[in-house]
């Protein structure tokens, strides 16, 4: 007679994507007030997973909790793992008291990437707003790593004030490139701040790309997203040809835990980034 | 699962029921069904016969469930029970690791899990495809929830059809029964002719046909496949509900701002009881808890409802603020949005969200009276459902 | 001297499309000016005589609040036109334009437009047409920037 079978699945769990990895923090930089990135490595030494500019990873805080943060480094840098975000949040502000040689959870990388690989030929505009310039700053190394790749390569950024401008040291050596426009525009005329006022929406209509031939990658508020969308179409880029990064609550990462669904999207696996044509009606819906 | 047209009906009588039971503990199945507790049938361990609800049955209404003991020696006379199979198959509440801090450092201890072999004995209709639906969400992806892959590769499942339709059971129109077609190991059918009590038995794979062999059974006759035969379309017949789902997909993705939006928001409590019931709805949150020392941490894993406010929280507020987003939520998704994440409805016709909703909405109704208020629209793009 | 305007204006995004026989009505209103960074280009409360359609260079819009000293509003670059308060009684500026960037502006004269589109209707709503687009662009834009969006809220 056969007992009550039994199975250790130890194994089977270890594959769990539930289960974070370790990391170790290597670096801690803020980057501006609120806003922070983190240069971490794998705690037992082993292999940082590759990903592409856009994913994201699941970030745990011993006892505190998670949350989905973007990947924001360089693809092509192996050695380090970068996640930039702002302190607002109980978990990201525990995040934030991290330093060097702490270790937390690491769960991805997870979601779809710009479509950097798909846009060959095509000119490229980049559409940043606040924060939403972190998980782009991938695809921007991806595309002037392999610039002959693409048309001309414009990058749109607008921030709060000029305290706010992320990854200001970055944005002024790409600035220096002849291959690449970079526009920086704040929504508040304060400081010393010599640049542009004007909402990020104001530098589309000047900025010189083919709208017939153009890719645009934009990822901010949502608001500030939906406003960015009706400007590229208003100068003719068409919907299939913009994409955009969502952002939803998130438990899992892997489409199992139903918190991210926006219409028949979970935002964890279907996106953050999707093409703006599937996700333009939900868009304008209230509180779907 | 094997084909149906090779199936033979078998009769096994009522007074060797036992054996079945016998049977798959025999085979080291531990024995889940209907159990009458605090006047519900809940699903629960068994060990024998009697402990199922002999001679109960249901009157399941419009928020109202009520159990009756009447003078009959059926066991599957009720129709549903609150409970539904997947909080075997997906606890309501998981712990998924542990975290043991040391040297200022700390390090993960994956859950030690074990999957104990189950028989699910009373199994409708509604339910097997309520399985099967939940089998796509988690195992059909990129990331198999291994728990649930442990737990469902170890069940032995014994369907029994229904002998009788709930006030709130729409299976017909779902397309999910009352005949359990599939999905099964021994697919049964009770008969009561007279002074014959027994049941009418179809194995669906061929575990189910191994445990048959152990049992005192004989080919159906013409006449008793008839009798079952008559059983399940009586049930069909009664079915106390109809959801139209033509076009439903699209009609509810045209209708976001349907005014019967806010009207359904005037009665929802957003209590989440439909979404506890419901055999098919997966969400879950986590959970972190330290020991008081702040030295070891888990995470536990529990079911959630689309319901709450924190469901939709995001830093500045939550999406779903209102109700009526929510129902909205719940509903659209079940009915439309599952279609394209899961090619299939989510809703299975149980009923259970229409029994024990606290104020009885209906979700058979409130398709019913915004369809009424509100022409078919061509579905409109962009609602994420088409892939790129 | 005017003559050699009239391409100038025609080539300015604000003036795409435009009749010919308009243009040359416009080109009698414009003059071409340049400025140096630093200067501005109207001061807030002064009569507003003129708009200026930005050929080259950028002019910031400064509201000055005690305390805070000239506060930037928006700016406004090459493509761009600036100043509607000339179509409008009392015809003050309401901010002034601080020039951010060596300029090259078309100024058109603010009477002499009005008695232009008086006298032909239709010209006056192509103007107006035009001028309200840009307007409805800013507003929308103001509204947006009033919600504070990369605020932590």
């Amino acid at each position: 007679m056969l007992g009550l079978q039994t199975t250790d699945f130890t194994a089977t769990l270890q594959q769990n994507p539930m289960l974070p990895s370790l990391y170790r923090v290597q670096r801690v930089r803020w980057d501006t007030a609120d806003t922070f990135s983190l240069e971490l490595s794998p705690a037992d030494d082993g292999i940082i997973p590759e990903f592409m500019p856009g994913q994201f990873n699941m970030l745990y805080i011993f006892g505190v909790g998670e949350i989905p943060v973007s990947i924001s480094g360089d693809p092509a840098q192996s050695n380090l793992l970068v996640h930039t975000t702002r302190a607002v949040g109980t978990v990201s502000r525990a995040m934030s008291k991290l330093k060097v040689d702490d270790v937390l959870g690491v769960r991805g990388p997870f979601g779809t990437g710009w479509p950097v690989n798909d846009v060959h030929g095509k000119d490229v505009v980049i559409i940043a707003g606040g924060i939403g310039l972190a998980p782009l700053r991938p695809a921007m190394y991806h595309i002037m790593a392999k610039r002959e790749n693409y048309g001309r390569v414009v990058l749109l950024y607008g921030a709060r004030t000029a305290r706010d401008v992320l990854y200001g040291k970055q944005l002024q050596q790409w600035r220096a490139h002849f291959d690449l426009d970079v526009y920086v525009t704040v929504d508040r005329g304060t400081d010393s701040w010599r640049g542009s006022v004007g909402l990020v929406t104001s530098l589309i209509g000047r900025a010189p790309f083919d709208p017939l031939n153009t890719a645009a990658m934009v990822c901010g508020p949502e608001v500030m997203m939906r406003f960015t969308t009706l400007g590229l179409e208003k100068r003719g880029v068409s919907a299939e040809n913009i994409y955009v990064s969502l952002e939803r609550n998130m438990k899992c990462g892997v489409g199992l835990c139903g918190h991210c669904q926006l219409g028949a999207a979970f935002i964890c696996k279907d996106g953050p980034v999707f093409p703006y044509s599937r996700m333009k009606y939900l868009l304008s819906k209230w509180e779907v | 699962m094997s084909q149906q047209e090779d199936r033979t009906s078998y009769v096994i009588d009522r007074r060797d029921f036992q054996s079945l039971f016998d049977a798959l503990t025999n085979k080291g199945y531990r024995l889940v069904g209907p159990t009458v507790r605090h006047g519900t049938v809940v699903y629960d361990q068994l060990t024998s016969v009697t402990d199922l609800p002999i001679g109960y049955q249901d009157q399941l209404e419009r928020g109202s469930y009520r159990l009756q003991k009447l003078d009959h020696q059926q066991l599957f006379a009720y129709t549903l029970s609150p409970h539904s199979w997947k909080k075997f198959l997906y606890p309501p509440t998981l712990r998924l690791w542990q975290a043991q801090k040391y040297d200022g450092n700390f390090q993960f201890v994956p859950e030690q899990q074990a999957a104990t072999p189950l028989a699910l004995i009373g199994v409708r209709a509604c339910e097997l495809n309520a399985i099967a639906i939940q089998d796509r969400i988690f195992l059909g992806g990129d990331y198999p929830d291994p728990l649930y892959k442990a737990q469902r590769e170890k069940l032995f499942i014994v369907a029994v059809n229904c002998g009788h339709a709930g006030n709130t059971c729409f299976c017909a129109s779902m397309k999910t029964g009352p005949k359990a077609d599939t999905g099964f190991d021994l697919g049964l059918t009770e008969v009561i002719q007279e002074e014959h009590h027994y049941f009418v038995v179809e194995a669906g794979s061929s575990a189910g046909a191994d445990i048959l062999s152990l049992l005192p059974h004989h080919p159906a006759t013409d006449e008793e496949i008839e009798a079952a035969a008559q059983i399940v379309a009586q049930t069909t017949a009664s079915m106390g509900r109809t959801l139209d789902t033509t076009d439903l997909k699209k009609f509810l993705y045209a209708n976001y701002e349907h005014p019967h939006w806010d009207e359904i928001a005037t009665r929802c409590l957003a209590c989440g009881n439909c979404t506890m019931v419901c055999p098919t709805c997966f969400c879950s949150t986590v959970e972190d808890v330290t020991d008081l020392r702040g030295e070891s941490a888990e995470r536990w894993r529990k079911w959630d409802s689309c319901f709450t406010t924190d469901f939709s929280y995001i830093v500045g507020g939550s999406i779903r603020a209102s109700v009526k987003s929510r129902y909205r939520q719940w509903m659209t998704h079940k009915l439309a949005a599952w279609i394209d994440q899961f090619g299939t409805s989510g809703c299975v016709g149980c009923g259970r969200c229409i029994t024990w909703c606290p104020v009885g909405i209906d979700i058979t109704q409130e398709v019913a009276a915004m369809r009424a208020e509100q022409q078919l629209a061509a579905e409109p793009e962009g609602t994420a459902g088409e892939r790129p | 001297m005017k003559k050699t305007l009239e391409p100038l204006l025609e080539k300015h995004p604000f003036f795409a499309g435009l009749d010919q026989a308009y243009l040359e009505v416009l080109t009698g209103c414009a003059s071409n000016l340049r400025f140096r960074s630093g200067e501005y280009l109207f001061r807030e409360g002064d009569e507003a005589k003129q708009f200026f359609v930005i050929r080259e260079g950028a002019v910031a819009l400064e509201v000055f609040v005690p305390g805070a000293g000239a506060v930037t509003i928006q700016t406004v670059e090459e493509g761009d036109v600036v100043g509607w308060s000339w179509l409008f009684p009392p015809y003050r500026w309401h901010f002034s334009g601080r020039v951010a960037s060596p300029l090259r502006v078309l100024a058109l004269d603010g009477k002499c437009l009005r008695d232009k589109c008086e006298q032909d209707h239709d010209l006056g709503y192509e103007l107006l047409k035009r001028f309200s687009g840009i307007m409805l662009d800013r507003l929308q834009a103001t509204r947006v920037q009033l919600l504070d969006l990369y605020g932590t809220h």
